[in-house]
């Protein structure tokens, strides 16, 4: 890459016995700043570090002033007002001692570098001799030479010990570690679907066209732990025009009217996936993008996702309410390895 | 001390994505006053003005009686809010065929939009245009409205109500400068990308109540500047630029020799 | 009065020294030097927010309360009046809003957390590409990187302790990505939340995951990197009088008292000032955690930006693979599993690929200029850009509503960038190191452009050059270009096959593909020719007499041009 000379330029115009590399000049001149050599100077910069520290004072009095004089009150606007005069207090309070430090030390404080040495970090092999003499006569003091069932037995018992705390800690901490429970949600046949967050129970002429329900069981409360199940049972439940729907066919009974109803929960990650834009009937998740096609039996058109929402099966009952005709029919959410099985 | 706090949000909003500032005051600036809504009947002449306007400004794409056509839906039945909202805001008429309709600042006066509305409206039955006391902030339940929000509408307009990207170019705009009635309107009818919200799936009261949990959002934060409310990727763009920035500054006067 | 004060300090030290031997640390430590520059900084920024987060964590814990029973909120955030929620987010609005200071802390614990990351990642950059990391700090690097992985572990499960929306959907996605790891996948995501998604017992093991076991973790190993340092001693930038066998400095006692002191100081002050002045992490927007709402905007803090760039950009199409009746999700397992572990795993093992490659056994104290070292500065920039991308494709939303762009088209875009940008990055920075170091190399020949022109008096103009000093000289001659390898033959002297062949020839390739292009730093004997020469090509070209000779015929001027006597005399000097 370089381009070196041909060593003929070299002796004929660089004089002789030139060596290979530079060596090192050794240390620069000492550069005197203006407080060493200015006296006036010296002495303003002492007053600017006792100028930091008393900033710091006031700092820390602004903070226990404000803490006492101005409560977070109840508004917005009083509750930033004491954070921002405590804040301020603290920042003074902190950076004025800092800067009065680093300004003593580059102003005030002898400035003269001063040079160690080092040393290798391997040691002479006289100590590693002796380590090694070292551990072979404690190995001899043991007498563990040729006693393999002393070894064993040690190792073992040392090995297994650590059983007795992490058996009950890896048995209790997942629970039951009934993971089939991730195929399953608390709709069934029957259950209604209601409103969320509220909970009313919705009839099928409610959901009129480009509308979007978000929905839960009507059930929901009843459970011992609603949150546990709500994270796998919402459902987003959309009407369009019935001409717009493309349903395949083992699914020609699921929807009502135009009205379909799928797992809210995304099939990539189990973010809820709720983005509706009712003019192209496509449903974004806002965490990952992945989009789903709720015209088309929510297949994926875009984004992460794989598998299309599972869709539930709905109907209404006698009093015109929407309910589930089942559970889904395969596990909501997620992927995993034991989905299918 | 609202329209102050309204303000910021607008201003601090862009600040935060930096380049942004250019952008966004062109092209969503909105001049939005709240303007007291009402739903008097309108009388003939009002809507014989209107469909005169309406023929000289909108037939083009929407047909001569509204029938629709292949550029632009039909308006019979969608009401006098969707007029309300859709000329009010500027959004109509539209100026290209983009991903979808701006707001922009309204071609037409108040009394014209309203003339226009109850034009459409006299097309066949659609929402109307909401009563003040519906969207009366200081009537709704801020907590209650908090909740319905968060359920339906903070996957696309944000938490607090500052916007938000959907596919294709598309995109939730931002509610900071919405007047109540233009959020009511745009819950009953669903106006482009956005589900309509019909009165059995939020009642009106639920609607005054997310309108109150809006309008709540706009005092700004406890914790100082909010930094556009836009997430952890703002707040991180920040930790770097003037955290990370002013520690390294201070580094840098640190390692200095002193003069 | 001082004197009292005096004997009293005196009696107290004779009585520690009597007792802990003190004195001897502090006779070997008082004066321990430490080079100076700013950039040794970036690691004490990281050190500092740490003890902002203990202190900050500290007051938080007084008040937080680790719970998800159901409560209803009654305080003065109308907006949550009367709302159910859990007791770890009712708290947390509790000591937000109603403990003074309470809000003040908790942004300034978060604004920490942030700044704790930033500056690992930063301090990382200028360990990585000043080659601090070799020989014998390699293990430090090691240490430093699992404090990168624990910064990471601390941050996430901070970030979700007051059950609010955001973090709990971050903690789906967790689970989500959790259960995609084949066989095992289901059973840890049992592990972690007790059962079921989102379970009863995940926000009391992350408090204890957060408070005792990452923070002790953390505390430990940043006790051995501090340790590791010490018994190093601190690496020095290249310079005149700076040897692999010295370091040059202030000493600790007392100029790195105050300094490093003082630098504490400093970062607290400067996250009390981001804590007073900007909003961090508002729950009370998010509100209280709930498996059905989203916000737009979900993302999590920016460390682990990049996790969910990868998930973003990464298509689904086919990905999805079943073996036998088990199902395989590669659109989560690669973006979120493989693509991170390979980044990570260049980024751990590169000291010791370097190492192989150079076959270099020697002690480094010197730091590498970054333009001398074009094959690991490109690399670097290449990594760093890989992760940038991913940080940009999580930030894929914001982007596209505040830019006016297609969400859809950003994805598409990133999708090829993330492979493309760190291939041309690379190069582009290989290139430019290289270009720094020629330019270097011309320095050191011809001398600063002193913007003088003197003219001969057959009539050219020449321009007067200002030879560097020795000083600066030596900055830009004092390294050792790395050369790709000579191996030996694969038979030895009597036909036999030598062992370890195979692997020198892996290494040779290797070396080949770091050194190959590389910048000779200037000889003695260049810079002699270079100034007999007087750096003119037309002189040179007809040889027709040395430069001196026609120094009395320029006319303006009365400068030498450069002087041959000048550029040798240190270097005679020296020897």
């Amino acid at each position: 890459m370089s381009t070196h000379p041909s060593p003929t330029d070299i002796t004929t115009y660089g004089g002789a016995n030139l060596p290979d590399t530079f060596t090192d000049p050794g240390h620069g001149p000492h550069r005197l700043r203006r407080t060493d050599t200015d006296p006036a100077a010296n002495k303003r910069a002492e007053r600017q570090v006792v100028l930091l520290f008393a900033v710091s004072i006031i700092g820390t009095v602004l903070f226990l002033v404000a803490y006492v004089l101005v409560p977070p009150g109840d508004t917005a606007a009083s509750m930033r007002t004491s954070n921002l005069l405590l804040g301020l207090g603290l920042f003074l309070g902190m950076f004025g001692i800092g800067a009065a430090a680093v300004h003593w030390a580059k102003t005030l404080m002898n400035d003269h570098e001063r040079t160690d040495e080092r040393h290798s970090l391997t040691p002479s092999e006289e100590t590693r001799q002796g380590a090694v003499q070292a551990l072979q006569e404690g190995l001899a003091d043991a007498n563990v030479a040729r006693r393999g069932v002393l070894k064993g037995a040690m190792f073992s018992a040392l090995a297994l010990a650590p059983l007795s705390v992490a058996v009950p800690l890896i048995g209790e901490v997942g629970e039951d570690w009934d993971i089939t429970k991730f195929k399953h949600t608390i709709w069934k046949k029957g259950v209604r679907l209601a409103s969320d967050p509220s909970g009313r129970p919705i009839r099928a002429a409610e959901v009129t066209l480009g509308s979007a329900f978000h929905v839960i069981p009507a059930n929901l409360e009843d459970e011992e732990h609603p949150l546990d199940e709500k994270a796998k049972a919402i459902v987003l439940m959309v009407r369009m025009d019935p001409r717009d729907l493309k349903e395949a066919e083992d699914r020609r009974g699921w929807s009502y009217e135009g009205i379909v109803a799928y797992s809210k929960v995304c099939t990539h990650v189990g973010c809820p996936v709720a983005l509706y834009e009712q003019q192209t009937h496509h449903l974004l998740c806002p965490c990952h993008q992945s989009t789903f096609d709720l015209a088309d039996g929510a297949k994926v058109v875009f984004g992460p996702a794989n598998r299309p929402l599972p869709q539930l099966p709905i109907t209404v009952d006698d009093e015109g309410y929407l309910v589930a005709q089942s559970d889904f029919h395969e596990p909501i959410g997620p992927s995993f390895w034991e989905r299918l099985t | 001390m609202k329209a102050l706090a309204a303000r910021r949000h607008h201003r601090s909003a862009p600040v935060v994505l930096l380049l942004l500032a250019l952008l966004v005051t062109g092209g969503l600036y909105a001049a939005l006053a709240p303007t007291p809504a009402g739903a008097a009947e309108a009388s003939e002449s009002d809507i014989q003005t209107g469909s005169d306007l309406f023929k000289a400004n909108c037939a083009t794409c929407h047909g001569m009686s509204a029938e629709g056509t292949q550029d632009a839906p039909s308006l019979i039945g969608v009401g006098a809010a969707s007029v309300d909202f859709q000329v009010g805001t500027g959004r109509m008429p539209m100026e290209n065929n983009g991903p979808q309709a701006l707001a922009k600042p309204p071609q037409f006066t108040d009394e014209q939009v309203a003339q226009l509305a109850a034009y459409v409206a006299s097309l066949g039955p659609g929402p109307a245009i909401p009563t003040a006391e519906q969207i009366d902030p200081e009537q709704g339940d801020e907590a209650n409205g908090m909740q319905i929000f968060r359920t339906n509408c903070a996957m696309c307009h944000n938490a607090v109500g500052a916007g938000g990207a959907l596919s294709e170019g598309k995109f939730a705009p931002s509610l900071w400068d919405s007047s109540p009635k233009v959020i009511y309107e745009a819950m009953v009818t669903g106006p482009q990308a956005m589900p309509v919200f019909n009165d059995a799936n939020l009642t009106p009261d639920e609607k005054r109540d997310v309108i109150s949990y809006i309008v709540a959002q706009r005092v700004g934060s406890p914790g100082g500047a909010e930094l556009g409310a836009l997430g952890p990727v703002t707040e991180g763009l920040w930790a770097w630029v003037i955290g990370i920035g002013l520690l390294i500054a201070c580094s840098v006067w640190i390692g200095a020799k002193s003069s | 009065m001082t004197t009292t004060i005096g004997r009293g300090a005196a009696a107290t030290a004779d009585y520690l020294d009597q007792r802990t031997s003190v004195s001897v640390a502090i006779k070997g430590l008082a004066r321990k030097v430490f080079p100076d520059h700013w950039s040794f900084l970036l690691g004490e920024i990281a050190l500092y927010s740490f003890v902002v987060l203990l202190i900050s964590g500290v007051f938080l814990t007084m008040f937080y309360v680790p719970s998800m029973n159901e409560v209803h909120y009654e305080g003065p955030w109308a907006a949550m009046n009367g709302v159910e929620m859990s007791e770890a987010f009712a708290s947390t609005l509790r000591l937000s809003f109603e403990v003074r200071g309470g809000l003040l802390m908790r942004q300034i614990h978060h604004w920490a957390a942030l700044i704790f990351m930033a500056s690992i990642v930063t301090h990382m950059m200028r360990v990585f590409f000043t080659g601090a990391f070799r020989k014998p700090r390699e293990l430090n690097w090691v240490l430093g990187f699992t404090l990168l992985i624990l910064g990471l572990l601390a941050g996430f499960s901070g970030y979700s302790l007051p059950d609010d929306v955001l973090s709990g959907n971050g903690l789906r996605i967790a689970d989500g990505v959790v259960r995609s790891i084949p066989i095992l996948g289901s059973y840890i995501s049992y592990f972690i939340f007790g059962g079921e998604f989102p379970g009863q017992d995940l926000i009391p093991r992350l408090f204890t995951v957060h408070i005792l076991l990452v923070p002790a973790l953390i505390l430990a190993l940043i006790g051995a990197h501090l340790f590791l340092v010490f018994l190093h001693k601190h690496t020095q930038y290249p310079g005149s009088g700076r040897t692999n066998k010295n370091v040059v400095g202030y000493p600790l006692w007392p100029v790195y008292v105050a300094k490093a002191g003082g630098f504490f100081f400093i970062v607290f002050g400067v996250i009390a000032l981001l804590g007073a002045t900007m909003t961090i992490n508002p729950v009370w927007n998010y509100g209280p955690f709930d498996p059905s709402p989203v916000s737009a905007g979900a993302q999590p803090d920016w460390y682990m930006l990049f996790l969910e760039g990868a998930l973003r950009l990464m298509p689904g199409q086919g990905m999805e693979w079943g073996i036998g009746e088990f199902t395989l999700s590669l659109n989560v397992l690669i973006p979120a599993v493989i693509v991170p572990g390979i980044l990570f795993t260049l980024l751990a093992g590169y000291p010791f690929v370097e190492a192989f490659v150079t076959g270099d056994k020697g002690e480094h104290h010197v730091l590498d200029r970054p333009r001398n070292r074009p094959f690991r500065t490109a690399f670097g920039m290449a990594i760093l850009t890989a992760f940038t991308i991913l940080i940009l494709a999580g930030s894929n939303d914001l982007i596209a509503a505040h830019f006016f762009l297609s969400l859809n088209d950003i994805i598409r875009v990133f999708r090829v960038l993330f492979f493309v940008a760190p291939v041309l990055v690379f190069i582009i920075t290989k290139r430019i190191c290289l270009g720094l170091q020629r330019k270097d190399r011309e320095l050191v020949l011809h001398g600063h452009e002193t913007g003088r022109i003197v003219r001969f008096a057959h009539g050219e103009y020449i321009e007067v050059h200002k030879p560097l000093d020795a000083h600066e000289r030596w900055l830009r001659v004092g390294y050792q270009a790395e050369r790709p390898l000579e191996i030996e033959p694969p038979v030895d002297s009597r036909g036999v096959r030598r062992k370890g062949y195979r692997v020198d020839q892996v290494r040779q390739r290797l070396s080949r593909v770091f050194f190959e292009d590389r910048v000779e730093p200037v000889t003695p004997s260049e810079l002699a020719a270079a100034h007999s020469h007087g750096a003119h090509d037309t002189l040179e070209a007809g040889h027709s007499a040395p430069v001196r000779e026609l120094e009395g015929t320029a006319t303006g001027g009365g400068r030498t041009l450069v002087e041959p006597v000048d550029g040798s005399a240190p270097d005679a000097r020296n020897r």
